[in-house]
């Protein structure tokens, strides 16, 4: 820049800088005005413009020699009365659209002073345009008219200034470059204070817009293709094009330059060009035509020739015409710099080319659209959808023109509903920003008021849950033509398998399959599947712990949706509701799954989860979906009765681990909540009698219905870092799920009370509020305390005082892990735990080093009467992970 | 010997806002260490009572005084501080 401007005299910089200072005052001041008052200076304006728009027209003839009189009449009136039309009724100060569905809200900001390039070939009336645009949206312009169009530009610039002053705009609103150079526009594009560049001109113009570094519209040259199908509407296509073409003299950039017309046709085309007045060059006219029209040197047209007339053109040739010819026609054999023609020119030259199929035009257009037209405009005329839908998709044009002429029609409004406009955005593919039709709202900054809003929560349930002592009684009413019964041999042992088939239907066919009694995988799945496709089972009866119900559930999945990909459906996601993968709903075969829990922990017979393991390469495999989720659960305690201490305890905790974790989930809802904390009062009471008493049937009860309510709240809340901790603890040393929640369960407790490190995003929770859901379970639990605080530690008292009861261990370490192997092993359980999908629902984000503190904590364990303590701040130093 | 310093407070009228800002500052001295300019009446100000201000806080800064806009609303003050001219006055009630 410094050397654009280094010819600058002092005067002419403050000359500069006071147009900056006005314009920058009007802007300013601008900004106090209401929708209303914008709108009572635009109409007289517009009025203003249309009383005006031949002496416009007139005196920019005058003077640029360039164009019609009429038609530049007639595009005054459209830069007034059509854009006026188009926006008297749009909001484009305050509040301009609202979507309350989406507590969404756009706020017009406007721009502030606005430096507008106008051209020579439509002078006022993108001048007129421009000055309605800014008053509608509150900006100050200061233009700066190509100098060969001075006088006309100023003396619009004038007009409208004076209706809009007049009718209560800020002073200095528009101001006008007094015979500027290329010094002053190079100094006013840098300018602070000028907020944004709206070149409409030469393609010099709007480099040097796009080049300032500031923003821009830059709007400059087309080369406009025309396929002419032979399904068109002759008559009509012919007239459109030579309205269009000669309209001001072809001075509008969108007009067409290269008609691209069938075989079919092409003879007929002609002819008819030729009857309405068009001279259709024979090869050494057009020859001559495009070595004078066009310099040889650049490739780009002859400004001589800019705007004129036909004959003043074949004159100049040397080409004899009769004297009203319209339009010259030459036929061109190809696009590119050895076919002058081919190129953009705003006059009253059009090329043709006979193309011999679709295939050819529509290379031939493309051609001409990447030879100085991208993304400006292109014209299509067919009757055949297929044909107008291919170019539509092969140009690359911001206005694409069916059936009607390019210039006019690219104007907006009066062929088509297109935004009225005098300046055409281009794309990334003429160097620009937009490929609108310029308008109101590129001279605004829309701001977005976005509302917090309350995602769509769901609360999902199997639609049947039988509960209480002989509650599997109820199988007499499901009616099935062949049930699978699956199962583990120790529950068979029992005589469980025995109990379930004394209540099915008496014409039941029953068949039964033993699964190992452990983590299924994917051999065991296949086996199953083969099994339920044997019998052609209807109806699946899951009895068993959580591995067996997670088998089956899995065995469905792939009964009913062979084609499923268990790889790809445990793809990892963030918010089920977004996830990418999809569950089939498409199945070959139709089942019922019924799960009979025969623990009180995992809650699988209600959850949307299942796991199994991929032996072959060593990995758990974790699929989640409401449709994996059984369709009836029976919650008998009888199968519960004869479970072994070690189990209940370890069984129950994970169950109170489950109910903890959902009600400070940051998914908690009312509706999840009154199941965790009915889940967290029936453990706590229930689970040491249980443990104690085996033969208590209320407390197994109990203890069976909390593992079921507690699984109802964690399949719609989702569990927490206590969980992420003891998966990775529990597959790496081998220790019971239930018994690896229980050693991270106190700390895990004081961790969540305390002020996070890092806030986990949660829209659905206002503040955070972790500590006071464990308060609130404490007063639930009748634990005592007056402050939040206290009742925080109760809670971790009591979870305590609950472990011991169980007889879990109190550490890691009585564990008989050493601390050099736990110690080797931190680094990847810490790793692991982070990439566990559980800890993305915790209410604070676990950071990995936190996650590295937490097993140390368990590692350690508590003492007697609870080690584990709320404190206020966290433990961990963030500079870590900074 | 001692000086007393006697605030100066003007109360600006909507009507006529430029008029009134031009004869405060012709009232400014430099013994009048502060001076208040009460906007509480002006709803909107024009490009001409902008000019009157850029020209009032030139004067005070050459006098140093202070000047205190009193009242001004949110739209005025968007007005000084797009016309860079909010930082060159304290703002009150």
């Amino acid at each position: 820049m410094a050397e654009n401007i280094a010819n600058l005299s002092e005067e002419r910089i403050a000359y500069l800088e006071n147009l900056v200072s006005q314009a920058r005052t009007a802007a300013a001041v601008f900004t106090q005005y209401s929708q209303e008052d914008v709108d009572r200076i635009v109409k007289p304006m517009v009025i203003a413009g249309l009383k005006q728009a031949q002496y416009l027209a007139r005196l920019a003839i005058e003077e640029t020699k360039i164009g019609v009189l009429e038609d530049k009449a007639i595009k005054n009136m459209v830069a007034t009365e059509f854009v006026y039309d188009y926006v008297k009724d749009k909001r484009t100060v305050g509040t301009i659209r609202e979507f309350p569905e989406r507590g969404l809200v756009e706020v017009a900001e406007p721009i502030g002073v606005i430096f507008s390039l106008t051209p020579i070939t439509n002078p006022t009336s993108t001048v007129l345009f421009k000055c309605i645009m800014a008053i509608k949206t509150r900006n100050a312009v200061i233009f700066s008219p190509h100098p060969g169009a001075w006088h006309c530009c100023s003396e619009a610039v004038r007009i409208m200034y004076e209706a809009a002053v007049q009718h209560g705009a800020p002073e200095g609103v528009f101001t006008c470059l007094e015979s500027h150079t290329l010094e002053d526009n190079a100094y006013l594009m840098h300018h602070k204070d000028i907020g944004l560049i709206d070149a409409t001109g030469g393609p010099g113009a709007v480099k040097a817009a796009y080049s300032s570094g500031k923003p821009a519209l830059g709007v400059g040259a087309g080369n406009t293709p025309v396929y002419m199908e032979k399904s068109a509407d002759i008559d009509m296509a012919v007239v459109d094009i030579i309205t269009s073409k000669t309209f001001d003299n072809g001075t509008i950039c969108a007009s067409e330059q290269t008609v691209v017309i069938d075989n079919e046709i092409y003879d007929r085309v002609l002819l008819k060009f030729e009857s309405l007045g068009s001279h259709i060059c024979n090869e050494k006219e057009a020859e001559l035509l495009g070595r004078t029209v066009i310099d040889p040197a650049t490739g780009f047209m002859q400004p001589m020739a800019v705007g004129q007339k036909a004959t003043t053109i074949a004159r100049i040739v040397g080409i004899t015409v009769k004297p009203k010819t319209k339009l010259l026609i030459a036929p061109i054999k190809g696009v590119g710099r050895e076919y002058p023609l081919s190129v953009e020119k705003l006059f009253p030259v059009l090329a043709v080319y006979r193309a011999y199929s679709v295939d050819e035009a529509l290379k031939v257009c493309v051609d001409v659209n990447h030879a100085g037209g991208l993304g400006h405009t292109a014209v299509v005329f067919s009757n055949n959808e297929s044909v107008i839908q291919k170019f539509g998709e092969v140009i690359n044009a911001g206005r694409i023109i069916v059936n009607s002429p390019g210039s006019i029609g690219a104007l907006g409004g009066i062929y088509n509903d297109m935004v009225p406009t005098f300046s055409f955005g281009c794309g990334t593919g003429g160097g620009n920003s937009t490929t609108d039709n310029v308008n109101v709202y590129h001279y605004l900054n829309i701001k977005r008021v976005a509302r917090r809003t309350q995602a769509h929560m769901w609360f999902r349930v199997p639609n049947q849950i039988y509960f209480n002592m002989n509650a599997v009684e109820n199988l007499r009413n499901f009616a099935s033509r062949s049930t699978l019964i699956i199962t583990n041999a120790p529950l068979e042992a029992l005589g469980h398998v025995n109990v379930v088939r004394r209540y099915l239907p008496p014409e039941t066919p029953v068949h039964v399959t033993v699964i190992p009694d452990a983590e299924p995988d994917i051999k065991i799945i296949a086996e199953g599947v083969e099994t339920l496709n044997f019998y052609k089972a209807d109806q699946i009866i899951a009895l068993g712990g959580g591995s067996v119900i997670d088998a089956a559930k899995i065995m469905k999945l792939k009964y009913e949706s062979p084609e499923a990909d268990l790889e790809e459906l445990a793809a990892p996601f963030l918010d089920i509701r977004k996830r990418v993968v999809q569950y089939p709903t498409g199945k070959v075969n139709q089942s019922r799954l019924i799960a009979i829990p025969t623990t009180s922990g995992t809650g699988s017979e209600v959850t949307p989860f299942a796991v199994m393991t991929d032996k072959e390469r060593g990995i758990k495999v974790t699929l989640v979906d409401y449709s994996l989720a059984p369709d009836v659960a029976i919650v008998d305690p009888q199968f519960v009765m004869s479970m072994p201490k070690g189990l209940t305890a370890d069984t129950g905790i994970d169950c109170l681990t489950h109910a903890l974790e959902a009600g400070v989930s940051i998914y908690a809802s009312p509706y999840t909540d009154s199941n965790a904390m009915q889940a967290i009062r029936l453990a706590f009471h229930y689970l040491p009698i249980a443990y104690e008493h085996p033969d208590n049937e209320e407390a197994r009860s109990m203890m069976h219905n909390a593992a079921c309510i507690a699984a109802i709240a964690f399949s719609n809340a989702s569990v927490g870092v206590n969980h992420a901790l003891a998966h990775a603890f529990g597959a790496r040393f081998g220790v019971p799920h239930g018994r690896a929640n229980a050693l991270m369960l106190p700390h895990v407790i004081a961790y969540n009370a305390s002020v996070p490190t890092k806030f986990m995003p949660s829209p659905n929770q206002r503040g955070y509020n972790a500590h006071k859901k464990y308060a609130m379970m404490a007063d639930l639990l009748g634990l005592g305390g007056h402050t939040v605080e206290e009742k925080v530690q109760n809670l971790v008292t009591a979870t305590e005082q609950l472990l011991d009861r169980l007889a879990i261990p109190r550490s890691i370490a009585e564990m008989g892990i050493s601390k050099e192997e736990f110690e080797r092993a931190l680094p990847d359980l810490a790793k692991i735990a982070f990439d566990d999908p559980s800890g993305r629902s915790n209410p604070r984000m676990p950071l990995v080093s936190e996650l590295v503190e937490l097993f140390r904590s368990a590692y350690r364990g508590r003492s007697q009467g609870g080690v584990a303590t709320t404190s206020k701040k966290s433990t961990v130093d963030e500079s870590v992970y900074v | 010997m001692t000086t007393t310093m006697t605030p100066l407070y003007f109360q600006i009228p909507q009507q006529c806002t430029a008029q009134a800002l031009q004869e405060a500052g012709e009232k400014l001295d430099s013994a009048d260490v502060e001076v208040t300019l009460d906007f509480s009446a002006v709803n909107r100000i024009d490009p001409g009572a902008l000019r009157a201000m850029e020209k009032l806080a030139s004067t005070a800064e050459e006098k140093s005084v202070t000047i205190f806009l009193r009242g001004a609303n949110i739209d005025i003050y968007k007005v000084l501080k797009l016309a860079r001219l909010a930082r060159r006055f304290s703002f009150v009630g």
